[in-house]
């Protein structure tokens, strides 16, 4: 029997378990955070307080052209591979056991080669093809390194759900296309959404396969910070990470302290 | 409708953009500038410095794999026992620092454990000595571990969560103590997570080539750094494949290990 | 529960792309200008953005501007020919290499009036990769030194020579070049052979050097020593002339108790030049000429040196500095200081291999 002592230590060192977990997790961020209002360039030297990186931010062209090159890109990216992958989930399900082992294993590829070597494939690729690199290219790349995340999201949902359900419908007279989108789809939702969001995030985070496949004129964040690395990064972009990073927590915090709906 | 019909599009996208590139990368690999065939790029994995690169690369990786597990299975234990909210909530609070870009929280990384930086500046307030682990493999690994550590909680996360409690509590009623139920029931049970975990975390980290340089000081040379330099300095692209498909077999069997223990696709990411 | 999730995610990406879409509207499409366009190829943070807004604006042509980190990213891409940029900004050697594989384009001089405004010594100094002075037209120039914290250093000890980088006193405080030339050009001068040595023995013996020092470096860094010395990281620091005015106004800024001084090395050292090519391939020549020319002007090239900071070879920009500026002699090293320096050459492929395989070993030890 567990008395009341031991279960108080034991939830106080999960507790700073947690706590240090996450404060491992958002040291960086933080520093970001505070860097960006810095007055000096410097990432060492604090030289004051200001918020001029943030109205720089807004009026460099290059960066927000990169902002909506990597935003749209990661969002219909996103968005074509969850098409493309959901509708792979589901054939690749009804498959025997040997194509089904076989396309799973070549959807791997692309999550499990190193991103250089898909960058430079792909690249390879484009120019044997006679496409040139540009906007378009970079939409192919992404949807080629997210389709994989979307099916590996929905296939396990698809396991989950009931055939029977689907048969009942059927039965009931409905076309196979409405029992699906009535019956099945709800079910898969959460994985095909979770895929989405997997495959937007992979797609925000890449700057390789974006750098090999971009050609000329055209930036995406990524790509654009990996070209300042060397030399120093503006400040400005630490504000643009702060401003994504925040946006992105206000949305989460609406989602999870949102009023529930009796179920 | 025929399900087959669906896969139509995926398949004509796989042969496009993942076989044939593959299959490029295969031809670049082995042949040389002229195009003749030749196995020195893939061989070539034995000359003294890309083999002492792809031991340490193995070595650092499968070190900050191991880390990765040690520290995000208690996580995820801790996560799944005190019933944490909302599912999509815990997800996304390990998601969220991936929304910060990878360069730019390696480069913080770099400004926290400089002689200089914020950890030494917050030791030396409190007294404490500083330390040295910027520029050193220590670094590297943790930033590894740092970048990786989302991969590998969440599918194992995944997984313990499916794990009803009733089997747990007929466990304990049954007279297991907290460690047998860890070691009989949990383990067992969350394999395919932990394999899925193990994967998504080994294979990019024996690829990198942006940690070691901006935490390690571009002192230690890994595999990754050696393709990358193939590719981008030295021009030579037929080395750079070779060396790619040497790495590729490492991925071939991770490949077979996924297959092997997680045969119902059941450890996912999400 | 989930619904209520889908719906928020749903809001959210469209606020997301909506946001995007508007910062949009506001952004430069990338159409052509009303007099076309040109594809410029430079480093990074190198011209002053204003300058590319004055070029369009005065000649109604569009700037395509793209940059890469290092000669040996850019190379590729101009022989691959997938990009085709008219205007690039190479290094000497890089220059010498392109000229050689046929990647470069003559340029009519007639079109670039403005080149007399350059100082002709630095086409002088081209000369050293561009033989006959047919494919370039110089942006910027500088040398190589030794930068040290006067803190961090005891007077004793500053550093006059590339062999005091060898000094056990500096271990674990010294930053090195990460590019193969430059770290190569630090070991080769200290032994006193020519940093355009292809002389096998020669090269084995700086490989070997490098590796003894190896272990008394802190960190391979490229630009990134600007930023590690300011924060006072290290004690000495291989680094380009061209960053000592923006360090010099940091430290000042900051309020730093210590100062950052720059040391031109007794053996000699790289004097290198950036210049503006245009590519064979270029689909916009005369564009790319009324480009170059635009920098060459004395009133840019001035914007171009006060953004950017690194020495500018227009000697009519030059006239426009302050006096403080022009005596800057970390900046504008009397020619005396230069003796013994040299000019990078390029060198082949045959000991561009031997170099890359040395600097590998030393990378790997």
């Amino acid at each position: 029997m567990i008395n009341r002592k031991t279960a108080f230590i034991k939830r106080f060192i999960q507790d700073f378990y947690l706590v240090l977990m996450v404060v491992f997790l958002y040291a960086p961020i933080a520093t970001m955070t505070v860097l960006s209002f810095n007055n000096s360039k410097s990432r060492t030297q604090w030289g004051g307080f200001t918020t001029k990186w943030y109205t720089e931010l807004f009026s460099s062209s290059t960066i927000m052209d990169a902002l909506y090159t990597t935003l749209l890109i990661a969002f219909v990216s996103s968005l074509i591979a969850v098409i493309i992958g959901t509708a792979a989930a589901i054939a690749i399900n009804s498959m025997k056991p040997f194509p089904r082992s076989l396309l799973m294993g070549i959807t791997n590829i692309p999550m499990l080669n190193a991103d250089i070597v898909t960058g430079i494939s792909l690249m390879l690729a484009f120019i044997a093809f006679g496409i040139s690199l540009g906007f378009k290219t970079i939409l192919i790349a992404h949807i080629t390194f997210n389709i994989p995340y979307v099916i590996l999201s929905v296939m396990p949902k698809l396991k989950q759900t009931d055939k029977s359900t689907y048969e009942a419908a059927m039965d009931l007279g409905a076309t196979s296309v409405s029992a699906f989108f009535k019956v099945v789809f709800p079910d898969i939702l959460p994985g095909v959404l979770s895929g989405f969001l997997l495959a937007f995030t992979m797609s925000l985070d890449d700057f390789i396969i974006t750098h090999f496949t971009k050609g000329a004129g055209i930036n995406t964040l990524s790509t654009l910070i990996y070209s300042e690395v060397r030399r120093g990064i503006k400040p400005s972009m630490y504000a643009l990470s702060t401003i994504i990073f925040l946006t992105v927590l206000v949305l989460l915090l609406i989602t999870n302290f949102a009023p529930k709906r009796k179920k | 409708m025929n399900k087959k019909l669906l896969s139509g599009p995926y398949l004509m996208w796989m042969i496009g953009f993942i076989l044939i590139p593959l299959a490029l990368i295969v031809f670049y690999g082995l042949t040389d500038k002229s195009g003749a065939f030749t196995l020195s790029n893939v061989l070539s994995i034995s000359t003294e410095e890309h083999a002492k690169a792809l031991w340490l690369s193995l070595g650092l990786s499968l070190l900050s794999t191991v880390l990765c597990l040690l520290l995000a299975y208690p996580l995820a234990m801790i996560l799944r026992t005190r019933g944490m909210g909302q599912g999509s909530f815990i997800v996304f609070i390990f998601i969220l620092p991936m929304w910060m870009n990878f360069l730019l929280r390696t480069l913080a990384w770099q400004t926290l454990l400089e002689k200089n930086g914020v950890i030494n500046g917050i030791l030396s307030t409190l007294h404490l000595p500083n330390q040295g682990l910027i520029n050193t493999p220590g670094a590297i690994i943790l930033g590894m571990v740092y970048n990786f550590l989302p991969f590998m909680v969440l599918p194992i996360y995944n997984v313990l969560m499916k794990i009803d409690d009733n089997v747990v509590n007929a466990a304990r009623d049954l007279g297991a103590n907290s460690l047998q139920v860890l070691i009989r029931i949990l383990l067992p049970l969350s394999i395919p997570g932990i394999v899925s975990g193990i994967t998504m975390v080994f294979v990019p980290a024996l690829t990198t080539f942006v940690i070691s340089n901006i935490l390690g000081g571009s002192k230690i040379l890994l595999i990754g750094n050696v393709i990358e330099q193939e590719f981008t300095k030295g021009s030579n692209w037929n080395l750079g494949s070779g060396l790619s498909l040497v790495l590729m077999i490492f991925i071939l069997i991770s490949m077979a290990l996924i297959a092997k223990y997680d045969k119902n696709g059941e450890g996912t990411v999400l | 529960m989930k619904k209520r999730i889908q719906m928020v995610l749903a809001i959210g990406a469209l606020a997301l792309l909506s946001t995007s879409l508007l910062s949009g509207c506001g952004k430069s499409q990338a159409k052509a200008g009303s007099n076309g366009e040109v594809y410029v190829y430079n480093w990074g943070e190198y011209i002053d953005e204003s300058v590319i807004e004055e070029f369009e604006k005065e000649t109604g042509i569009k700037v395509v501007y793209d940059l890469f980190e290092t000669n040996e990213e850019m190379y590729p891409v101009i022989e691959a020919g997938g990009v085709k940029y008219d205007a690039v900004c190479p290094s000497d050697y890089m220059i010498q290499k392109m000229a050689q594989n046929n990647l470069l384009a003559e340029i009519n001089f007639d079109n670039i009036p403005n080149y007399k405004e350059i100082d002709p010594k630095y086409f002088e100094m081209s000369k050293s990769f561009d033989p006959e002075n047919k494919y370039s037209i110089p942006y910027s120039w500088g040398t190589v030194g030794i930068l040290y914290n006067t803190k961090m250093v005891a007077k004793e000890d500053i550093p006059t020579k590339w062999s005091d980088l060898w000094d056990e006193k500096f271990k674990d405080n010294i930053l090195m070049q990460d590019s193969v030339r430059d770290a190569f050009m630090v070991a080769l001068k200290s032994l006193g052979y020519s940093m355009n040595t292809t002389n096998e023995q020669e090269i084995k013996e700086a490989k070997e050097l490098l590796i003894k020092q190896k272990p008394l470096v802190q960190a391979y860094v490229i630009d990134q020593v600007r930023d590690k010395m300011i924060g006072g990281e290290a004690a000495v620091g291989v680094i380009y002339s061209g960053e000592m005015l923006y360090i010099q106004n940091e430290v000042k800024d900051l309020g730093l108790d210590y100062s950052l001084e720059y040391v031109i090395p007794e053996e000699g050292t790289n004097l290198w030049l950036d210049s503006w090519v245009i590519p064979a391939n270029a689909p916009n020549k005369e564009n790319a000429e009324k480009w170059i020319n635009f920098l060459c002007r004395p009133d840019i090239a001035k914007k171009n040196f006060d953004y950017i900071t690194y020495p500018t070879p227009n000697k009519g920009a030059f006239d426009l500095l302050d006096p403080e500026l022009k005596n800057n002699k970390a900046l504008f090293p009397d020619d005396s200081m230069l003796k013994n320096s040299e000019v990078y050459k390029y060198l082949g492929e045959q000991s561009d291999s031997l170099y890359n395989e040395a600097w590998k070993e030393v990378k790997s030890n």
